[in-house]
């Protein structure tokens, strides 16, 4: 099986914290980490390479620094990678990051299976992976949390899709993407001699003119939405939660309101 | 501290400490309580490439020294010494093939020992042989083709879980300690059955237990080296190995160190965290300073002995003794800083005072390692050209 994953470079949301004056991400000092999301898609597709052979490829969309993220993948084990960078490709959004992704991975060749981290941690919108879908034309199933069977005589598999009130059973024909969510597996260890191969391994950077990119579709430039402004939501009031008999919080409840002017007559 | 190491020994310790925050930590307590070993554990090791360090490349290893094996070892016993211990007794265990098997030994054994898929252990100590290893009982006797062992093994680490037993036998009692022998003998061999499993005080994440021989019949071709190796054989793998302990003694006392740091910088009393108290301070402050020296003391040793050192017996000695009673002390002190809080299971200091007992015990106990010393120093100053 011939399967490409697709990564991002992500702020440690461990530490992120927001400029007060501008409600911008502070950067500096931050240090990137792989989406963690992303992880599990790289351990669900190294575990399908341990089970059915073939090779697993990542690939990422970034700034020339993202190559650390690759670099990270290649030590737990995943064998080639490719980094999609250009200026031009700076701003996008999720629709010119998908397309820009579709164009990258048709330059790459085919693949049995495309896989997703349900959502990076920074944007967590959960839309490149779809989006991709789309512009590859292909089928794909999101919030996978177990693969059930893959059968590739007949090119198909079965997915469990994780929902808020239980679990869909998907069947889908092959090739396809899928986007998972951490409850899929657990991650492996990295190895010394993908450690060793990760600080050697040489990475083709793709850029707009090598993609052959609508310059109108990337970045910025290709991106329908656009950012008008980034704020942090106001700090919730204080809660107060009332214990005792229903009596006594009904009381409690009135004396409060009424302290605090939100009723101006006291019900006898 | 920065030791300058290099960026695959930086990359070894990284790693290694990965593997032990993200595997061994989130289960030591619940191991510890159950007295379990984990198989898995072994082989998330096994599969960052960490088991077969000190394995020949040839043999499906990484090929390296000493060192390099207790940079490793010394970020798994920050977390978890029993863990630890199976990690570096595997070391012991295959060190008898790595340095005197043959050339179809190491082919048999060694690529699944580096692919964690086969545990080794190391067989020595009997009921009557534990300081002193002439006490040895177990025979082997040639028969044709074969070996038969007869006797009984106990306190052996992995017991029952390895698959490769490199076992200390009497082929000659006539000659004493030049009268044993060395053979490999696996699990399933005929003859060849497991005792009881020890309970012990600590490094219960680790098993340990009886090996008992009853006309176990062996291959001609498992004896390593040749008849009458088995004592030179045995003494220089703990030669090798004993930095191997010394480091557990230092790894664990950094894990007890930290701890007991971050409870002493918030815990309250009089009115501000205890860490504040010069008393307290002054107890870390010892503790920072002994690890710092044991560390220095086992780098500098292994590094030593990874040049190709010939007479290491007195230095791997004072690698063990040194980091192992310290760690007994400043294990004993985390506990006594974090006071009624170190001496419930909730918190991680008892375990780690009850894991380090036994490293001032087993490779040899600490008077047994002063003996080392103390006869070589004789030794050395009774030559005068050798003085100094």
């Amino acid at each position: 099986m011939d399967i490409l994953v697709c990564i991002k470079q992500v702020p440690d949301t461990k530490d992120i914290k927001l400029d007060p004056e501008t409600n911008t991400l502070k950067r500096e000092g931050v240090e990137s980490i792989v989406n963690p999301f992303d992880m599990y898609a790289v351990e669900t597709a190294l575990m399908l390479k341990d089970e059915w052979g073939g090779t697993v490829r990542a690939v990422t969309m970034g700034p020339p620094q993202a190559e650390q993220a690759l670099r990270e993948v290649v030590s737990y084990g995943v064998d080639e990678v490719a980094l999609f960078s250009d200026r031009a490709f700076a701003g996008a959004d999720t629709w010119a990051t998908a397309y820009t992704l579709a164009k990258g991975i048709r330059k790459l060749g085919d693949f049995d299976l495309i896989i997703c981290g349900k959502q990076a941690v920074d944007g967590d919108t959960a839309q490149v992976g779809p989006g991709l879908a789309q512009q590859l034309d292909l089928p794909f199933i999101t919030f996978v949390r177990r693969i059930v069977k893959i059968e590739l005589d007949s090119r198909t598999m079965v997915v469990e899709r994780l929902m808020d009130d239980g679990y869909d059973v998907v069947e889908t024909s092959l090739p396809a993407l899928l986007t998972v969510v951490k409850e899929i597996n657990e991650l492996r260890v990295p190895s010394l001699k993908g450690k060793m191969k990760a600080k050697k391994i040489d990475i083709p950077i793709y850029s707009a003119a090598d993609l052959e990119v609508d310059p109108d579709s990337v970045g910025l430039t290709g991106s329908y939405t656009q950012v008008i402004e980034v704020f942090a939501p106001k700090p919730r009031g204080n809660r107060i939660i009332l214990e005792g008999e229903t009596e006594e919080q009904v009381e409690k409840l009135l004396n409060g309101l009424t302290k605090d002017k939100v009723l101006s007559v006291k019900i006898d | 501290m920065d030791y300058f190491l290099t960026e695959e020994q930086k990359m070894i310790q990284d790693l290694a400490r990965q593997v032990a925050e993200e595997k061994v930590l989130p289960l030591r307590a619940e191991l510890d309580e159950n007295e379990e070993f984990s198989r898995e554990i072994i082989k998330h090791f096994a599969d960052a490439d960490l088991l077969g360090l000190g394995i020949p490349e040839e043999y499906g290893g990484m090929g390296m020294g000493v060192f390099e094996q207790i940079l490793a070892t010394e970020q798994v016993a920050r977390v978890c010494c029993g863990t630890a211990v199976t990690f570096g007794s595997g070391g012991l265990g295959a060190m008898p093939i790595i340095y005197y098997g043959s050339k179809e030994q190491k082919q048999k054994y060694l690529p699944d020992v580096a692919s964690g898929k086969k545990l080794t252990a190391f067989a020595l100590t009997e009921s009557t042989a534990g300081s002193d290893a002439s006490g040895i009982q177990t025979t082997a006797v040639r028969d044709g083709d074969e070996y038969v062992l007869n006797g009984t093994k106990q306190w052996i680490t992995n017991a029952a879980e390895a698959e490769i037993y490199c076992v200390v036998a009497i082929t000659d009692r006539s000659k004493g300690p030049r009268g044993s022998s060395i053979f490999v003998v696996e699990k399933g061999d005929s003859g060849f059955e497991f005792g009881k499993k020890e309970k012990k005080m600590g490094i219960r994440t680790s098993t340990t237990g009886e090996l008992i021989f009853n006309d176990c019949r062996i291959p001609a071709d498992r004896l390593i080296s040749r008849e009458g190796m088995g004592f030179i054989i045995a003494m220089k793998a703990l030669d090798l190995s004993r930095p191997g302990v010394g480091i557990l003694g230092v790894g664990l006392s950094q894990g007890a160190m930290e701890v007991a740091i971050e409870f002493a910088q918030t815990r309250i009393q009089f009115g501000r965290p205890i860490i504040a108290q010069q008393a307290v301070q002054h107890i870390l402050a010892d503790m920072a300073t002994n690890i710092e020296a044991g560390r220095a003391l086992i780098y500098a040793i292994t590094k030593y002995i990874d040049s190709g050192a010939k007479n290491i017996s007195k230095v791997s000695a004072m690698a063990k003794l040194f980091p192992t009673d310290m760690a007994m002390q400043i294990t004993t002190n985390a506990v006594q800083i974090l006071g009624g809080h170190g001496y419930m299971r909730e918190y991680p200091v008892e375990k780690m005072m009850r894991d380090s007992k036994i490293l001032q015990i087993f490779e040899g106990t600490n008077q047994i390692q002063r003996n080392v010393i103390g006869q070589e120093l004789n030794k050395q100053f009774s030559s005068r050209k050798n003085k100094g």
